[in-house]
């Protein structure tokens, strides 16, 4: 595979210039998000997409992959669908966001579309109850092991693990609504990083 | 007879208020569906919205399964693109106004701030569906098992989540 270099760029934009030489598809795009909209059951969905774009694929970095999270978490809309739009949206542009946000929705919405013409039919509910409970159980071990993989990438000095505290803190304990989270705490962050960055510049 | 008008204004007004998450929106989606509309019960919303959670894909689907029961596939494909339509092309453009952007001050000050409060997100909602989810030694089990295997190998996690739903079929479904 050639890989046609670009001239140097800035650091910031490495890893923009590394996908730009990669010239992946929308074909390839669309099935690899087709295939996390399809296996992702029980409700972990952010760690089966770090896991394909991340792991498998190696398309976005962990710190991207966090950065884009950010961004999703910020913007209304769903983490998995806002994640889709912007990932599919750095890899090919416009046609490469319509893929991916088809991609990771089909399967499920398909499914689910199913799930409410049959829904009248009157079932036995006691096993699929039962097998939900185990999903749930396996989808948090995934979440869990999906949290601490990004922050291990992502958090390096004692003031990141201060902001994340004090998130934690807030949605769990204060039971502070996520808008607010991210105006109140969200801002401070973006105040105290600036200010480090001036005061001590790499 | 004709519900899809109503569908698409109540679903489209329904994602803008899907700050943070899906879940930020089911208050308001529970008082639209079952006490403004009554388009679906309370226990069938619940039982919707379970089986939506354990659904692959973005764990808001099951808002497709109310198109599809009030308007047939019409009502499906409208609900659709009514809840993610405006939020995509809204992502698309933040996207791409971020992309140029970058590499300002300020733009380095917020992606160093969104690792921290965006992980920080993350784990209160793990640990907030962890507590619903891990209810006795047996889930307390399936979940630490997951954990550690996810740890130390690559394996696709769709595997251990259906093994996950073996599991609790084996010890939930006898009794």
């Amino acid at each position: 595979m050639s890989l046609a270099r670009r001239a140097p760029v800035l650091a910031v934009g490495s890893t923009e210039a590394q996908l730009l030489r990669q010239h992946i598809g929308v074909g390839q795009i669309f099935a690899a998000f087709f295939l996390v909209g399809a296996s992702s059951f029980g409700g972990g969905i952010v760690g089966y997409l770090r896991s394909s774009l991340v792991a498998k694929h190696g398309w976005v970095d962990d710190t991207t992959f966090v950065e884009l999270l950010g961004i999703s978490q910020t913007l209304p809309g769903l983490n998995a669908t806002n994640m889709a739009v912007l990932v599919g949206n750095r890899l090919r542009g416009t046609l490469g966001a319509v893929a991916a946000l088809i991609g990771v929705c089909l399967p499920g919405a398909v499914l689910m579309a199913v799930v409410g013409v049959v829904y009248q039919i009157e079932r036995d509910r006691r096993l699929v109850e039962a097998a939900l409970k185990g999903v749930g159980a396996a989808a948090a071990g995934l979440l869990l092991v999906t949290t601490l993989q990004l922050g291990q990438k992502s958090l390096a000095g004692i003031d990141d693990v201060i902001f994340l505290l004090i998130t934690v803190l807030c949605v769990n304990q204060l039971h502070v609504s996520v808008p607010r989270v991210l105006i109140i705490v969200g801002t401070t962050a973006v105040v105290w990083y600036g200010w480090r960055n001036r005061a001590m510049p790499r | 007879m004709n519900e899809i008008p109503t569908l698409a204004r109540v679903f489209a007004r329904l994602s803008l208020l899907t700050v943070g998450g899906g879940m930020a929106a089911y208050p308001e989606l529970k008082v639209q569906i079952v006490d403004v509309h009554h388009w679906l019960t309370l226990p069938q919303l619940d039982y919707l919205y379970g089986v939506g959670q354990v659904a692959p894909g973005p764990n808001m689907m099951m808002i497709v399964s109310i198109g599809s029961l009030k308007a047939g596939v019409p009502g499906a494909v409208i609900v659709f693109l009514a809840f993610f339509g405006p939020t995509a092309i809204l992502a698309l453009v933040v996207g791409r106004l971020w992309k140029r952007f970058q590499g300002r001050p300020w733009t380095v000050a917020m992606q160093r701030a969104f690792a921290p409060v965006s992980i920080g997100l993350l784990l209160a909602g793990c640990l907030t569906f962890a507590k619903g989810a891990v209810t006795g030694w047996v889930t307390a089990l399936i979940a630490a098992t997951v954990f550690a295997i996810l740890l130390r190998s690559k394996i696709n996690p769709a595997f251990l989540i259906l093994a996950g739903a073996l599991v609790g079929v084996f010890a939930f479904g006898s009794h």
